[in-house]
């Protein structure tokens, strides 16, 4: 019969039929740069000798760790056990290595596959654990803003626990350092108002209520929700970043062995902070948008500035501006509770940090034009 | 304790003048220091004496203040990136923390570098990598999980498995064996040994452990006062005249250490 040979440049292992018994010759360098063709060898060698194959280990001229799991699955932990002691040409060092490997693989099994499951039944089981989450994170939502009610409660008859100091500088973070960006922005929005609202209207030579048109949007609607949808993206991230990789990292585990309460430390400071400060925003943003329009209003429709604050006057009840007002300390609590909540439910990785981080934006930002918008119909059927 | 090789010796690292300043703090001044070519190196130093420092400097992660490292006679960051990618997959880095990449579980950690590097195909990786958990003592179970998930010794031996993946040249381990249990630190100590006389690997070996002080390395160098201020076999190291290294070698912990390791050799 011919002998069995796939020859390989560096690492070799060739079967002799020929002899009786018959020989298994391996030599050249068994090492991870052949790894791949030398595992094909060894599978089409699998099954093709038996026991009293003699084993020639001689002329392998290196050996590493890959090459020597290689050949433990080749030959089997017992062949190479007893090849580790008697292949005498062998360095010691690559036997103790052989011996290192087989002893530590003896235990070993390759680890099963998950089973593969028909694609209709993982769609549904997908929709199915989607619904269930989203009813978790609703009851969850809901459960964390008690807790922080509760907390807020238990404070806030010990002036003693009051921690001025975090929420102060919380205000600066979120607050005062957001200023300039929600100024910019509103302001800009504003004037974008003015210019479709003289479009539009000049139509109907109705172009001076441009005016009504961004001191209504501006104060009931724009105003609060540019400012909270922008808090939502810049401050419930990193509320969440913030909390979310201290838990990666045990210091919530570290803080609660202490005998500290998290909510006392971390999540109340964050929550009033943004109490503070979002409305504080809110009327910045207002103040922003309506004088963006008034700009627009000036240049391109030829309204004087009196005359701009003069309609304002006189159209503008300043129920609009409360009517805007009282959203902002409802949003405020909630891009702050879902901040802080996304960030406890970071388990461990930086990857998860980053999925909850981004969970948090886009939950608070729904949480935030949703119920502006039930705020919206329970204001018009109110009639306020 | 083996014998180091006695032909000329070949260093695979050599540090000259190194110096490191963090602001006005200054860590390392004028500090020389050779590694040798299958030799395993132990760097002991009270702690923030600068021995991560130090590694960082010479895996190229940190670039020195003043001074210069070269590895396998080349310095790291003059290089392109290509060649300098190509030294950095001769080194196996065991950083102090683990490292493992978290979003990864235990077994695609260790299968990363075979599959950028060696160039297998994922079953394949997979496989070895099952293998070199095997070898760092991590059972099976442990394959499939996250690091987050792993106890402070288990991340130590994954993140041994990871730094052994492509069978390095020169091995940096940063106090590979804190958290180890003492028969899961033996055995640590045992497989780096067996590991550098079948692979010649060269070991830079951060411990405070003086078992394995002992066992295993060939050369010991201390950090003190900003520099190595001795690095030699620690027969020599132990009969070294200054007050720290006294303490070191001479205190309950260290004797105790040095019977043990005589009583293992005259078994
Ligand atoms: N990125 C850094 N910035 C400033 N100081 C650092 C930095 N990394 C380390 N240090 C300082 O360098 C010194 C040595 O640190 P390190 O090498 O980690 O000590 P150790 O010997 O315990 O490993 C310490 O004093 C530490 O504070
Ligand atoms: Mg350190």
């Amino acid at each position: 019969m011919e002998p069995t040979t796939i020859t390989a440049m560096a690492g070799d292992a060739q079967l002799d039929t020929s002899s009786n018994p018959a020989r298994l010759k391996i030599s050249g360098q068994w090492t991870l740069v052949n790894y791949a063709r030398l595992k094909l060898l060894t599978e089409q060698l699998a099954g093709k000798y038996d026991a009293r194959t003699q084993i020639d280990l001689d002329d392998v001229s290196r050996l590493d760790t890959a090459g020597a799991s290689l050949l433990v699955e080749l030959l089997g932990s017992e062949r190479v056990a007893q090849l580790a002691d008697s292949a005498t040409k062998l360095p010691a060092a690559d036997r103790a290595l052989l011996q290192t490997v087989y002893s530590s693989m003896r235990d070993f099994c390759v680890p099963v596959k998950a089973v593969e499951v028909n694609l209709g039944i993982q769609l549904l089981s997908r929709i199915g654990c989607s619904v269930d989450k989203l009813w978790q994170d609703t009851l969850q939502l809901l459960g964390f803003i008690g807790v922080i009610l509760q907390t807020l409660a238990r404070n806030f008859f010990r002036p003693k626990q009051w921690r001025i100091t975090p929420v102060v500088a919380q205000i600066e973070q979120i607050g005062l350092n957001a200023a300039p960006i929600v100024a910019l922005l509103t302001f800009m929005v504003g004037a974008v108002v003015a210019f479709l609202g003289a479009t539009v209207l000049s139509n109907f030579g109705a172009g001076i209520y441009t005016v009504d048109l961004v001191a209504f949007s501006f104060l009931r609607e724009f105003g609060v929700l540019l400012t909270a949808i922008l808090m939502a993206g810049r401050t419930a991230s990193s509320f969440t970043a913030q909390i979310g990789s201290m838990k990666a990292n045990e210091e919530i585990d570290a803080i609660r062995t202490l005998g500290l309460d998290p909510m006392d430390l971390l999540v109340l400071p964050r929550v009033l902070a943004l109490l503070i400060a979002l409305p504080l925003l809110t009327f910045l943003a207002m103040m922003a948008g309506i004088l963006g329009g008034a700009v627009v209003c000036v240049v391109s429709i030829g309204i004087s500035p009196d005359m701009f604050i003069s309609m304002l006057h006189s159209d503008i009840g300043v129920k609009n501006f409360l009517v805007g007002m009282v959203k902002a300390p409802f949003f405020a609590f909630l891009i702050a509770a879902v901040g802080c909540l996304e960030g406890f439910k970071v388990s461990g990785s930086a990857e998860s940090v980053g999925a909850h981080t981004t969970s948090s934006v886009v939950q608070s930002i729904f949480i935030v034009i949703l119920l502006d918008a039930v705020a919206a119909l329970f204001f018009m059927e109110m009639g306020w | 304790m083996s014998t180091p090789t006695k032909a000329p010796r070949e260093a695979v690292i050599e540090v000259r003048g190194l110096c490191n300043r963090f602001g006005s703090q200054s860590v390392h001044e004028n500090l020389d220091l050779d590694v040798y070519k299958g030799e395993i190196l132990g760097v002991v130093g009270g702690s923030g004496t600068g021995k991560s420092v130090l590694l960082r400097s010479i895996v190229g992660l940190r670039r020195p203040t003043e001074g210069e490292v070269r590895v396998f006679g080349k310095d790291l960051l003059s290089l392109h990136e290509a060649e300098r990618s190509l030294i950095e997959r001769r080194f196996g880095v065991l950083f102090q923390k683990g490292a493992l990449f978290s979003s990864l579980t235990v077994t695609e950690n260790i299968a990363l570098p075979l599959i950028e590097h060696a160039g297998l195909s994922r079953p394949d990786a997979e496989h070895l990598a099952c293998v070199k958990l095997a070898l760092a003592g991590l059972p099976l179970s442990a394959a499939d999980k996250y690091p987050s998930s792993l106890s402070g010794g288990m991340v130590k031996r994954a993140a041994l498995a990871r730094a052994l993946a492509l069978d390095p040249d020169i091995l940096f381990l940063d106090e590979p064996t804190a958290g180890l249990d003492p028969i899961g630190a033996a055995a640590f100590d045992q497989l780096i040994l067996t590991l550098r006389d079948a692979l010649g690997l060269s070991v830079f070996l951060v411990t405070h452990d003086l078992d394995t002080l002992y066992t295993i390395t060939d050369r010991v160098a201390v950090l003190s006062q900003k520099r190595v201020l001795v690095a030699a076999p620690i027969a020599e190291v132990e009969d070294f005249d200054d007050p720290w290294i006294h303490e070191y070698f001479h205190g309950p912990r260290g004797r105790a250490a040095y019977e043990a390791a005589t009583q293992r050799k005259e078994q």
